[in-house]
């Protein structure tokens, strides 16, 4: 579904050159559920950025649903992100001044897809989440955990083969989080393909697949040396 | 996704009331400025004979003698009688006609109304049809009119709305300078503006209310005005201008091709060799011929001022302009977020860019509505001044339309760079940041 193969992002000035990511491989299966985790500045948000056709790389490969992206004008990943990508946001990106409904209506605008379906795939996923007696609220009227619900109501509505989520509780108490979180497990289980990053290990405990990024990398945690060293330090700590 | 971007444009506007109503008072201003000095060019240097301008002709020749001669120095606007009468026989062009205006008392015959001076202009037969004159009643007189000074006159509408309360008065008579005449014909609208054909009357004038054959007016001597200018010994006296060394008279002929027209200059410069071989001309021979478009520009019928305020206004209009272009710059990129989510979830650079262009074109329809009640207010006060063209000054349906159209199309060019900036926005970083 999707594979990165010794994938690159370096962001250049005229005096450095910074790697956000460097021969970063991974390969996501259609139907897993896979958490991104590592520490701040690794560079799980711009390998999502990347995976979301939202940012371009610098060098290696990336297949998405067996198309290979990086050559790929904006028309045609915009085309990609409206009909296979359905995106999360941790701060929801909702547009405040449409409602509930027009929200989801968005991407479906783009698609260009007739009133009466667009309407029906509306409610449909808001009833998915809860929310379809909330269609006429405005985002400012709604809780954190029902925003995000929307946010995923969203999402779903397209019918995207990969759903991409940067740390999707990041905003919510325990109790929303737990709401939210057990929605896109709901969602995986009705297959679904999730990659979810998030720094929080509970969360990623709950994913079927863990992919840990250091310094731009994937790294294997027990044979990761970093890994040890601090894990040795918590261990004298403690 | 027409209909999509109109009703974002508006969310949008409804969200943002006081930068839109600053971008739309932007616009209407320097739409409203521009369109009232525009409209105002627009009358004064539009063509007077639409579609056969270029066909209607009059030439300049130089009967003067040598005293005061300059090489290359300014001709004569005007035509002596015996010129005059030898162009028009000559019979050279489709049609031609010798002219010149006069100021004259009338009343109807009856006695009902009390005489009162009415503007008049003393022609030829074929003044009607080479200016294709309309005619509301009757018709125009013919050449043997003119050879047997047959006492006629036609009469503009609105003379006969004075007289005959607007009914058919051909056949009927006016008393013109303490002579009967017959009405053969009323003209129904035609107001030639500039009054191209005797500017001497004023280039703005109004049509003449009455039309009487020049050889009747020779005849009774009726009162001639406009400019008249004399040489050499000899008087100016009215009874003998026929004969006086004086051009006093206007002569329009049409030539109907530029080979007709090139044929006519020939013709001319002939003339001109032949009148100084008989010892009547005495200046190298030299002619010109304008057609009506370049008579106007030749005469600079078009006031500087009038041209200064125009290339003002359209400076104004360009500052107004840029303050838009400032505006919407900040109102786009405030919804940098907006643009971001918008591209992540399907939209191309392509749609965001139409999005924001549709925003801009519905500021500016929305300008060029109150511009064009801007405009209207500016022609108003241009009326209310004492120029002799303030009274023409009124918006008609093409400066109407072009008001709706430079407002609309010059917003979306404004438009153009802060769309183009923000459908520049890298989403990735916006979503980042929130």
């Amino acid at each position: 579904m999707l594979k990165m193969s010794h994938l690159a992002k370096v962001y250049r000035t005229e005096v450095v050159e910074t790697y956000a990511l460097r021969d970063f491989n991974i390969n996501v299966k259609e139907g897993e559920f896979v958490a991104v985790t590592g520490p701040s500045g690794s560079g799980k948000t711009t390998f999502l950025t990347i995976a979301g056709l939202l940012e371009t790389f610098t060098g290696g490969e990336y297949h998405l649903d067996g198309v290979e992206v990086s050559k790929l004008d904006d028309n045609a990943r915009s085309r990609i992100r409206n009909e296979k990508i359905g995106f999360i946001f941790q701060a929801f990106n909702l547009i405040p001044d449409l409602n509930v409904f027009d929200n989801v209506e968005v991407p479906l605008r783009y698609r260009g897809m007739k009133a009466a379906e667009r309407k029906q795939r509306i409610m449909d996923a808001l009833e998915r989440v809860g929310l379809a007696s909330r269609a006429k609220h405005y985002p400012a009227e709604l809780s954190g955990g029902q925003q995000q619900r929307v946010a995923i109501a969203r999402a779903l509505a397209g019918s995207p083969r990969l759903l991409l989520a940067d740390e999707p509780t990041g905003n919510l108490d325990t109790q929303m989080a737990r709401g939210v979180m057990e929605l896109l497990e709901e969602i995986h289980r009705e297959g679904a393909t999730i990659v979810m990053v998030t720094h929080d290990p509970e969360l990623a405990a709950r994913a079927q697949r863990n992919v840990h990024v250091i310094d731009g990398q994937v790294v294997d945690l027990a044979e990761d040396p970093r890994f040890h060293a601090a894990s040795h330090l918590a261990d004298t700590a403690s | 996704m027409f209909g999509y971007y109109l009703e974002l444009a508006m969310r949008s506007m409804k969200r943002n009331r006081v930068l839109t109503a600053l971008m739309v008072v932007a616009v209407a201003l320097g739409i409203g400025s521009c369109m009232t000095t525009l409209t105002v060019l627009h009358v004064l240097s539009g063509d007077p004979m639409p579609g056969k301008s270029q066909n209607l002709y009059t030439p300049q020749i130089d009967p003067r003698a040598m005293d005061g001669y300059v090489e290359d120095g300014p001709m004569l606007d005007q035509v002596t009688w015996i010129d005059g009468m030898n162009l028009l026989r000559s019979k050279r062009g489709e049609h031609q006609a010798l002219m010149t205006g006069g100021a004259m008392t009338v009343q109807p015959s009856d006695g009902s109304i009390d005489p009162f001076y009415a503007n008049s202009r003393y022609t030829t037969a074929d003044f009607f049809p080479m200016f294709a004159i309309p005619l509301l009643y009757g018709r125009a007189w013919n050449a043997s009119d003119d050879e047997a000074r047959t006492r006629v006159a036609v009469i503009s509408s609105e003379l006969n709305d004075k007289l005959f309360h607007g009914e058919d008065s051909t056949g009927k008579s006016i008393r013109i300078h303490g002579t009967d005449m017959r009405i053969v014909g009323v003209i129904g609208d035609w107001r030639p503006t500039p009054h191209f054909y005797d500017l001497n009357m004023g280039d703005f004038a109004n049509t003449e209310d009455v039309f009487v054959p020049l050889s009747v007016a020779r005849e009774l001597l009726l009162p001639r005005s406009g400019s008249i200018d004399c040489w050499g010994p000899g008087g100016s006296a009215e009874e003998s201008l026929e004969k006086a060394s004086c051009v006093w008279l206007q002569f329009w002929v049409q030539l109907d091709s530029p080979a007709k027209a090139a044929e006519y200059r020939q013709f001319l410069l002939h003339y001109v060799q032949e009148q100084k071989a008989l010892g009547r001309f005495e200046r190298p021979a030299r002619v010109e011929l304008f057609n009506v478009m370049q008579w106007m520009d030749y005469k600079q019928v078009v006031p500087g001022d009038v041209k200064l305020q125009t290339l003002l206004a359209m400076g104004f209009f360009l500052v107004c302009l840029v303050n838009t272009v400032g505006l919407m710059l900040a109102k786009f990129m405030r919804r940098s977020v907006e643009v971001g989510v918008r591209r992540a979830l399907g939209a191309s650079r392509r749609a965001v860019f139409a999005q924001l262009l549709t925003e801009a074109g519905i500021i500016g329809l929305m300008g060029g509505l109150l511009g064009l009640m801007l405009a209207m207010a500016g022609l108003v006060l241009v009326r209310a001044q004492p120029a002799q063209y303030a009274s023409l000054a009124h918006l008609d349906m093409e400066m109407l339309v072009l008001t709706m159209v430079l407002a609309i199309v010059a917003t979306v060019l404004a438009g153009v760079l802060p769309a183009w900036r923000a459908c520049q926005i890298a989403p990735a970083l916006q979503l980042k940041t929130q």
